[in-house]
């Protein structure tokens, strides 16, 4: 067992990094990038934890994780303890420690903030998940005696699954409903490989049926069958389908052929495995210079999947500064080392092309930052005079997703965007018995946060029905 | 769980399945269609439902061998399993009771265009039907197309049975003898190109038209927008929105195009796999 550190020396300790695969070799590749904490990196990490008494840490996590307990465990060199800590309160830990973005959550409040060098708590989750899979420790489930009540969930993604699990340890039957032929959600089919191995993801959802949860994929809610019949067949109903559908930018020329949804390019290089064409059936165009266009994590998901895929230059096109963008610091940072191309302040008008519909190139106008909008960022606007033309033979536009209109039921109110409206401490729609969370509830988001609905809606569904 | 119960050979590259699927067959209404993956590393590709069985479970999907997806299932048999299957997807036709309508089915169309009649023609329409093929041995399923029509015209377009040209040709025929016009609809299903000179033909003598657009898709539920086509001014998806539209507002030369986006790759796809089969 490792010693604590007396304090003097864990302020003095310099926060262990994990090794990363060299950006030179791995834009070569589609493997994970960070290569993970060795036990001893993990110990050396855990040890410089302060153990605050009023743990700030926990009150950025919207899934309240018990950060002190969990990095004492570490440096008690009780991982599988560490792993069942995580547990109680987030059943995806290998996923949030990887995709979470923790410099605005958990580090965001570590008292370290003010010296520069928060507690690494993302990467020591990950390497406590990591553990418990590559030594086959499994999920204390502590089954509670059958209810015999059903209840269906629609989606699998980060929501579905949580909301699955915590409800099958509360004695529910639980039946997952999920469109495509995979589960996972947004993991499987939007986060690349190299961000969030596939194999992890099938690892929490093997756990997951273990438990008694029966998936059943390949099954549309609103085309296989309604989300009314489901409601009257089921005790209760848990919708979590996602904000799947995409976004365009409404531009002129978005219709040729080399124009991309993040979401198709994405889908097809993930979920289908395009990547590993001809292995696999499903082709996708390589460009040789490609426009991504958005700031947040989808677009440098996009860019980087668009240079392993073999481009020439991949530029990403986005109308504010790296300051507003919306991704996680280190997706933007790999996405540099990696030699994408930022074009700050920069806004597309237009996507020219030849008469067979291939991209020839993107119109783009100049921006300056303006007044403050409603979310609080500098408002970008157009430099008049400053258009110019941009070569490129392949355009993505990652510019956010929006609600899919197809899962509705009688008296389940949505927004005038068409994200279903629900009770915020119960996740309850208006619609007796049916709950909804995750994105269709709140809007493109992330996975804590989909996860920390997901928790209310069980708890309030274990409460009621 | 998605077993083959039959299979028919009509000719060469064209084939009829019966396949076990519960949920679709419970709830399809023409029209619909449905995503298919032969195996695990396999493409999603969309199937149009030509016949169900409700009490049986079965649906029965009809394709032509166009490439790599196509040819796999074809070498499946009897008592294999898909991998996937899903749906039934895309909007239901609009079916009631029109009075005269034309249906035209090319190729695979054939197929599809079954269903379709069959609700027409249940609807109390007086149904006309047309189906075209390169050849004799193309045309399949005629049987079917007759039990629910009023009148069946044959086209081939060599020549090798019924009459010698194109569907269009004898569309354009029964248009021009319609004098009292009261051809209130046309609904055609085939190749895109038969389904753009059906529109170019019928918009001259403005009657409505319906075609069943055969858009490149992966998931098919709204989330990917790949077969995304303008119909007027906007930007529809062909898997939520369709796959039926208005043929005289489709933008055929963009949609045209845009199933010629993996052409290169579906021919590397399509000779490996050719070589490895021998
Ligand atoms: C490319 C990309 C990168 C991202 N990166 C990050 C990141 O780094 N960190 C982070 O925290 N967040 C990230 N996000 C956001 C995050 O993934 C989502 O907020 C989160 O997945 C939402 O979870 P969910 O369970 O609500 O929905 P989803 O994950 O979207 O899952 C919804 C599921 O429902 C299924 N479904 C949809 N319609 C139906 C239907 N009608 N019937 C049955 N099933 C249906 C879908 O197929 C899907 O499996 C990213 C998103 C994308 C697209
Ligand atoms: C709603 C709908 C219903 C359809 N119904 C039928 C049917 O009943 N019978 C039938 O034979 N065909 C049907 N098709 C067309 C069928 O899906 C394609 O022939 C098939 O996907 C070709 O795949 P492949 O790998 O064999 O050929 P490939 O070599 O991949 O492609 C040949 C051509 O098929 C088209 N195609 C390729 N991939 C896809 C894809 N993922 N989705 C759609 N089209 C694609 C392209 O135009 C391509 O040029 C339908 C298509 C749609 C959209």
């Amino acid at each position: 067992m490792a010693e604590p550190i007396p304090p003097k020396e864990r302020y003095r300790r310099e926060p262990r990094e994990m090794k990363e695969q060299d950006p030179k070799e791995r834009i070569h590749n589609f493997n994970e990038v960070p290569l993970g904490f060795s036990t001893e990196d993990a110990i050396y990490e855990a040890q410089r934890c302060l153990e605050c008494k009023t743990a700030p840490c926990v009150k950025g996590c919207p899934a309240e994780v018990k950060i002190p307990e969990f990095i004492d465990l570490i440096v008690k060199e009780d991982f599988a303890g560490a792993y069942q800590k995580i547990l109680e309160t987030n059943s995806l830990p290998a996923v949030c420690g990887r995709v979470c973005p923790q410099e605005t959550q958990c580090q965001g409040n570590c008292v370290f903030n003010r010296t520069g060098k928060p507690i690494n708590i993302g990467k020591l989750e990950r390497f406590v998940a990591d553990y418990a899979r590559n030594n086959d420790i499994r999920p204390q489930a502590i089954v509670a005696p059958k209810k015999n009540k059903k209840i269906a969930i629609v989606g699998s993604g980060p929501a579905g699954l949580t909301c699955a699990s915590d409800l099958v340890k509360a004695g529910y039957d639980v039946t997952i409903f999920e469109a495509l032929h995979r589960a996972g959600g947004v993991l499987v089919y939007g986060i690349p490989e190299f961000r969030l191995p596939k194999n992890i993801i099938d690892h929490e959802i093997e756990g997951i049926k273990a438990m008694g949860v029966n998936i059943v994929t390949d099954f549309v809610v609103g085309e296989t069958k309604s989300l009314d019949e489901i409601a009257d067949e089921f005790d209760g109903v848990f919708v979590a389908n996602g904000a799947g559908s995409p976004k365009f930018m409404g531009i002129p020329g978005e219709n040729l052929n080399d124009v991309y949804s993040a979401n198709e390019f994405l889908t097809r290089s993930n979920l289908m495995k395009a990547y590993l064409f001809p292995e696999y059936d499903t082709p996708i165009k390589i460009g040789k210079k490609v426009a991504v266009i958005g700031g947040g994590n989808v677009t440098m998901d996009s860019a980087r999947t668009a240079l392993r895929l073999g481009a020439e230059e991949v530029h990403v096109v986005y109308r504010r500064t790296k300051a507003e963008s919306p991704a996680r610091v280190e997706e933007v940072e790999h996405a540099e080392e990696e030699g994408v191309i930022f074009d700050w302040l920069t806004l597309p008008v237009r996507v020219l092309g030849d008469e067979k519909g291939n991209v020839t190139g993107m119109e783009c106008i100049r921006m300056e930052l303006g007044e403050p909008d409603a979310s609080g960022r500098r408002r970008p606007v157009p430099i008049e005079g400053s258009n110019f033309v941009m070569e490129c033979d392949q355009v993505i536009d990652a510019i956010g997703t929006q609600a899919n209109p197809l899962v509705k039921a009688d008296g389940m109110e949505k927004n005038e965007r068409g994200y279903i409206l629900v009770d915020e401490v119960s996740k309850a729609t208006t619609r007796k018995g049916i709950f909804a969370g995750g994105d269709i509830a709140r809007g493109s988001a992330t996975v804590i946060l989909a996860i920390g609905d997901a928790k209310k809606a069980a708890q309030a569904i274990s409460a009621t029905i | 769980m998605y077993k083959i119960e039959s299979k028919i050979k009509y000719a060469e590259g064209l084939y009829g399945i019966w396949v076990d699927a519960q949920y679709v067959a419970e709830k399809v209404e023409p029209g619909q269609f449905v995503m298919v993956m032969t195996h695990e590393k396999g493409e999603r590709i969309p199937l149009t439902i030509a016949d169900y069985d409700r009490s049986g479970k079965k649906i029965f999907l009809v394709f032509l061998v166009a490439g790599k997806s196509t040819a796999q299932l074809a070498d499946m048999n009897e008592g294999d399993e898909l991998f996937s299957l899903v749906g039934p997807l895309g909007k239901q036709s609009e079916i009631e009771n029109y009075g005269r309508v034309v249906c035209v089915g090319g190729g695979t169309g054939i197929a599809a265009i079954h269903p379709i009649a069959r609700s027409l023609k249940e609807a109390g329409n007086e149904v006309i039907s047309i189906i075209g093929a390169k050849n004799k041995g193309l045309i399949f399923m005629e049987e079917d197309i007759r039990k629910v029509s009023d009148k069946v015209i044959v086209t081939t377009d060599d020549g090798s049975y019924g009459r010698k040209g194109f569907v269009t040709d004898a569309l354009k025929d029964l248009l021009d003898n319609d004098e009292e016009e009261d051809i209130a609809r046309v609904w055609a299903v085939g190749p895109a190109i038969m389904m753009k000179n059906v529109a170019l033909l019928t918009r001259g003598y403005n009657v409505k038209t319906i075609v069943s657009l055969n858009a490149i898709m992966v998931d098919a539920t709204g989330m990917c927008g790949t077969c995304r086509v303008t119909v007027g001014e906007e930007t529809k998806l062909t898997c939520v929105d369709g796959p039926e539209f208005d043929g005289h507002l489709v933008d055929w030369s963009e949609f045209m195009n845009r199933l010629m986006r993996y052409k290169p790759q579906e021919k590397i796809a399509m000779d490996l796999y050719m070589k490895r089969r021998q």
